[in-house]
């Protein structure tokens, strides 16, 4: 299997295969039946009944799988999740695309969809917050506002039969964008999120990560540092009106002069993000900061970090939090047996709190077994169900 | 000549019914959709998948269904004596229809309409049964690129030489001047694509060929499916699992 498009010595090929081989084990929770190839069987309760899915077909009464990748069933919904590929669009993602064609009242907009995304003239603001009918100069204009090879980001607004999707402006925070990087990488790799606005605040860099795999990296914008705080709806749209004038893709963010320790700052997070993808890893906030920082220790140079080298110690750090995290996991079945012990031949339904250190938020974690004790009684027990 | 010892090994050391050894990688390039490698014995094929995209030539367009091209090309490098080809070589052009409509056989195009998919596949090194490992190469590569697909497609070569049904040809075997016999089926379907010979053979021998041809695809289907399996274990378990 070849991913990794770096020259690698012997020894580095070796700490790579078995980094690997830890993060594997580490990452654990899939059963190998999760897997499929093209044309392979999907195992279904034909007594209860099914639905078909994407990445799924019907072949003589057998479920058969369309795609490779990971089977996923919700209720009788059975479905096939492809990995590396193209951008599936859904209604609200935030996407960052290239302008590829202007053409009557639309943009065509590359977001490596299966087709080019529309953007219609009627769904952007005009510059100055203007609300009003679209007429024929505006038409006329249109190059004014993005012309071809412009970057820009949006958001999804419909998606149509015939797979084509049309996006959206309508806010602040989307338009032109500027003065950055653009990097691409599979979109399998980026998680839809609440937030795909992220401001690195102590490197002054902001980070746009398209649900379509691109990611947009350049400097905090002057106006924004203060509107889009990613705090509350109604603090928001105050600050959008103070700042109308100069929101992103207006002539004043052109001339904004960006110093070298921020250009390079930018380069090492672009950077950060080339290695995630190539490794395969998620891409979210944290593990860009993380790697980031690896970067830092380690002394090297941005370019140094498309190279060979950083690439096998950044799968080296994620093994070594996988199994870090894994040795959580670990504990909780300990506690779980622990628990089922004591109850005589009566198991409950254990809840674990559960912090994942690196991601900072706190999940629960629930091994089954049959339930005897309801929600309820794990509420009013204080949260922890108590074994007989 | 003789292709066969009295042993019954041929010129490679091979047996009658046996296939050359196979190697794949998939994920070679790292700008495409889906790439991958595909190699039976000296015989190595490179093939590189873009799309589904937008349609590059609006009135081909349709409305209904994916376009799919194929291109199919030789390095000079690829053979014994050094040359150029060029773009009006028939040879590529014939090779080149007959991996796109093997492909878009396979391909599900009615999920993907008016967009296209480009297949470019290209001979590294030859030494026979390149149409053969083309197309393993392209089902790769399209798998790699999560087109969704009917089953799996996968190809193999064989010939009939001093009266013996023999599997997966190589080069001076293929010049021996007897019979090629290309096949191309989907496994899990039991159906066949693309059967294509050259030349006349008796009926009864016609089937034993096919049926050896038919069989070596079978093997070759088994290690594609491998392949692609720990591709995408590999790739699933570096992002992760879904859910804590």
């Amino acid at each position: 299997m070849k991913r990794t498009h770096f020259r690698l010595s012997p020894s580095q090929k070796q700490r790579l295969s078995q980094a690997q081989e830890r993060c594997r084990a580490a990452a654990g929770g899939f059963q190998a039946s999760a897997f499929v190839n093209v044309g392979d069987t999907i195992p279904v309760d034909y007594d209860n009944g099914f639905l078909r899915g994407h990445g799924t077909q019907l072949v003589e009464g057998q479920l058969l799988a369309t795609v490779c990748g990971v089977v996923e069933r919700v209720n009788k919904l059975i479905s096939v999740r492809p990995l590396r590929a193209r951008y599936n669009p859904e209604t609200g993602d935030v996407v960052v695309g290239r302008i590829t064609e202007v053409a009557p009242k639309r943009w065509k907009v590359d977001v490596n969809s299966r087709q080019d995304a529309q953007l219609l003239l009627s769904a952007v603001n005009l510059p100055g917050g203007i609300q009003r009918r679209r007429t024929a100069t505006d038409e006329l204009n249109m190059r004014d506002l993005f012309t071809e090879n412009d970057v820009i980001s949006a958001e999804v607004q419909t998606l149509h039969q015939d797979g084509s999707l049309h996006l959206h402006t309508r806010s602040l925070k989307y338009g032109k964008l500027e003065n950055g990087q653009l990097v691409k990488v599979s979109p399998y790799l980026i998680k839809r999120l609440k937030q795909h606005f992220h401001q690195l605040k102590q490197y002054g860099v902001q980070l746009i990560l398209g649900c379509n795999g691109y990611v947009w990296i350049s400097a905090i914008p002057p106006s924004s540092s203060e509107i889009v705080a990613i705090q509350p709806a109604t603090n928001q749209r105050a600050a959008e009106s103070e700042s109308r004038e100069t929101g992103a893709g207006t002539p004043e963010a052109q001339n904004v002069e960006i110093t070298r320790d921020l250009r390079e700052r930018i380069c090492r997070i672009a950077n950060a993000v080339r290695v995630l993808g190539a490794c395969g890893f998620m891409i979210h906030p944290d593990s860009i900061v993380d790697t980031y920082e690896a970067s830092l220790t380690s002394g090297i140079e941005p370019k140094q970090m498309i190279s060979g080298e950083f690439h096998v110690r950044t799968v080296e750090r994620e093994a070594d939090q996988r199994s870090k995290k894994g040795s959580f996991k670990g504990s909780a079945r300990h506690l779980y047996k622990a628990v089922a012990a004591r109850g005589d031949d009566q198991h409950h339904q254990v809840y674990v709190q559960v912090s994942i250190s690196r991601s900072g938020s706190t999940r629960e974690l629930c091994i089954n077994g049959p339930v005897t004790s309801s929600s309820a009684d794990r509420h009013s027990a204080g949260g922890w169900p108590h074994p007989t | 000549m003789d292709f066969l010892s009295p042993e019954g090994l041929r010129l490679d050391g091979r047996r009658a019914l046996e296939l050359r050894q196979l190697q794949a990688e998939v994920g070679v390039v790292e700008k495409a959709d889906g790439s991958a490698t595909f190699e039976m014995g000296n015989t190595k094929v490179i093939a590189v998948v873009y799309g589904p995209r937008e349609v590059q030539n609006r009135n081909q367009q349709q409305h209904d269904q994916a376009l799919v091209r194929c291109e199919y090309s030789m390095a000079s490098f690829s053979t014994g004596d050094r040359r150029r080809r060029g773009k009006g070589d028939r040879r590529a052009t014939e090779l080149s229809l007959v991996i796109r409509q093997t492909m878009e056989a396979a391909i599900l195009t009615n999920l993907l309409p008016r967009s296209q998919i480009d297949i470019f596949v290209q001979v590294l090194q030859a030494d026979g049964g390149t149409r053969a490992c083309c197309i393993n190469a392209a089902t790769l590569a399209l798998a790699d690129a999560g087109i969704p697909m009917r089953d799996i497609i996968v190809s193999c070569a064989a010939g009939y030489l001093n009266s013996t049904p023999i599997l997966d040809l190589n080069y001076l075997e293929d010049s021996g001047g007897g019979p090629d016999l290309t096949v191309a089926l989907f496994p899990k379907l039991n159906k066949v694509s693309l059967l294509q010979m050259d030349s006349k053979i008796p009926i009864d021998v016609f089937e034993k060929v096919m049926s050896l041809a038919s069989e070596g695809a079978r093997t070759v289907a088994q290690f594609i499916k491998e392949t692609l399996m720990e591709n995408t274990t590999q790739l699933a378990l570096a992002k992760g699992p879904p859910k804590f």
